[in-house]
Formats: structure tokens, sequence, C-alpha cells
């Protein structure tokens, strides 16, 4: 007769239970991933950034130099993006939640390269007096970052970032004169457009 | 039960007792089961990352049938956890769905449990 030995070893249920709580984390985790795509990019944020492109676009048309005319749209992107960037928080807030950080990360990751080269080129471009480039290569980058970043969340951000591309592609090979136009029809237009859609259908 | 965790107790290596007093504190009797269910989890969870979200959203995010989920989310209703809200939209009936405060306390307080499972087979 052999040994006796109990059915289930007494260490089973714990490590049972172990398991059971990582699933169960995991799963938490990726749904809540997979829900805060819903609402990763705020609606109302991105129609407030057009807002302010519409607004810049007038008074950098009336600018008498390069320099203000440049100093104008970066000011109307330096705001535009701190109403990003708060739009962004406020809504990662709602979630209350330190597992919100994963989605926003990606966001982040996604959006960061691309604006960072159109930073850099502004600044080889100005440098080199290649400065008729500046709406086709802003819109191609912007779109570029939005579409990246868009890869993580919800199907109409990517596709706002497509028409950025197809806008900055025609401005490349446009008249100087309408630089003030394509960046009003891009980074107001777009923006106003696709945050609207954003803000209806997927809520804020 | 209570002769189970005794027999346990006297075949686990020493030192680990005060491990299995605290998964005791924490085992699936003490779990919020209208939480615990996969589905309910599910749908807890995303309202939690979200302020609301909408009948075919949580339906496509949870991968899961109109009936299934109406079943559960009304659960989830009755114990006060969710609130839904029914309104028109254009000419299209649009459900929302919305965690309560007592939802997210007692989804924190779900996940509170978890993690203290995980962090007490580590401890061991």
């Amino acid at each position: 007769m052999g040994r006796v030995q109990p059915i289930r070893p007494s260490s089973d249920a714990p490590i049972a239970m172990h398991d059971h709580a990582m699933e169960n984390i995991r799963f938490i985790r990726e749904t809540m991933e997979g829900a805060s795509s819903f609402t990763a990019v705020p609606g109302i944020g991105g129609v407030l950034m057009g807002l302010t492109a519409f607004a810049a676009a007038p008074v950098a048309a009336r600018q008498p130099t390069l320099e203000r005319w440049l100093a104008v749209w970066m000011g109307s992107a330096v705001v535009a993006f701190a109403i990003g960037m708060f739009a962004m928080v406020r809504k990662a807030r709602s979630g209350k939640l330190p597992l919100l950080t994963q989605p926003g990360r990606k966001f982040a990751l996604g959006l960061a390269p691309a604006l960072l080269v159109a930073g850099l080129l502004t600044v080889v471009l100005y440098r080199t007096g290649l400065t008729d480039l500046f709406p086709g290569v802003w819109l191609l980058l912007y779109g570029t970052a939005v579409t990246a970043a868009g890869a993580f969340s919800v199907r109409v951000v990517p596709a706002m970032g497509f028409c950025f591309l197809i806008l900055g592609a025609a401005a490349l090979f446009a008249p100087a004169a309408w630089a003030n136009w394509f960046l009003a029809a891009g980074f107001g237009g777009l923006h106003v457009l696709f945050g609207s859609i954003i803000a209806w259908r997927y809520g804020g | 039960m209570a002769r189970q965790s005794t027999l346990r107790k006297e075949n686990v290596p020493k030192g680990a007792a005060p491990v299995l007093d605290h998964l005791a504190a924490v085992s699936p009797p003490d779990l919020d089961r209208l939480i615990h269910e996969r589905m309910r989890l599910g749908i807890v969870s995303a309202l939690a990352a979200n302020e609301a979200l909408t009948f075919n959203d949580l339906k496509r995010l949870l991968k899961t049938s109109d009936g299934n989920l109406s079943v559960h989310a009304r659960k989830l209703e009755e114990g006060h956890y969710i609130t839904c809200t029914k309104s028109f939209h254009g000419r299209m009936p649009r459900t929302e769905y919305r965690l309560t405060p007592a939802g997210r306390r007692a989804f924190e307080k779900y996940l509170a449990h978890m993690e203290a499972l995980i962090e007490a087979m580590r401890d061991r």
C-alpha cells in the first residue's frame, strides 16, 4: 500500500487564489486600457485648440515680417498645446486611478517624436531661408504625430492624422501666399471638425 | 471551513502561518460577489476608466451579446453600483452607464483585495 497523500496539497489553494488574483488584475487593467481609448483624446480640447488657430490666422496674415508671423503661429501652438495638455490631464483625472497612466504614456510616446522633429526642422528651415515650407512641414509632422499616437486610440484619431498628412502634402506644393489658409484649415478646421466628432461620439 | 484552515496551517512551513492568516482575511467569502463575476468586473472596470459609456461601447469593449450585457448591467444597477440613463441621440435611443460613488468604492476595495492576495504570496 502506497503512502497516503492529501488529494489537494496544502499549498494549492493559496497559489490558485494568487493566480486568480493576478489574472483578475490583468483583466481589469486590460479592460480599463481598452475602455480608456474611448476618451484618451479630449474632443472639446481639440475644438478649443482649433479655435486658437482660427484666431491666429488673421493676426498672422497682418504681420509685416516673417519673424512676427512666426511668433504668432508659435504663440498659437504653445496656447493650443497647453489647452490640449490641460484637457488630457482633466480626462485622465476623471478616471481617478493610476492604472490609467499606460494609455496616456502610449499616446505621449506616439506624439512626442514627430513634434520634436517639427521643432527642430522649424529652426533649420528658418536658418536656411526655406520658410515657405513651414506650413507643409508643420502639417505633415503634426499629422505623423497624431497618426502614430492615434494607433492606441479610437479610429477617428488616426483618421484626423491622415487628413493632416493630405493637407500637409498639398501645402508643400501650394503657393506661399496660401500659408495662413492652409494652417487655418489644418490646425483650425481639422481640430474643430474632429474634436466635435470625438466630443459627440465619445463623450467630451 | 475552520477545520480545513487548521489542517493547512499544520502542513505549511514554519513562518508561513501569518501569510495564511492574511489570506484568510481576504478569502473568497469576503470578496464582493457582485463585482467578482467576470462580465460585471469588466463593466465596472470599463466605467472606472470613463465618466460614462454607452451600451454599445460596453458591448464592443467586452465582446458580448446584448442579452448578456443587459442582465449583468441590470444586476449592477440593482446593487446601486452603476446608474443607467436612457435618452435619444437624434432618432437613435442611447443607453448610458456611469459608475456610482458606491460602485467606485466597491471597485477600489476589490482591487485592494486582489493586491493583498498577490502581496501575501509575494512575501511568502
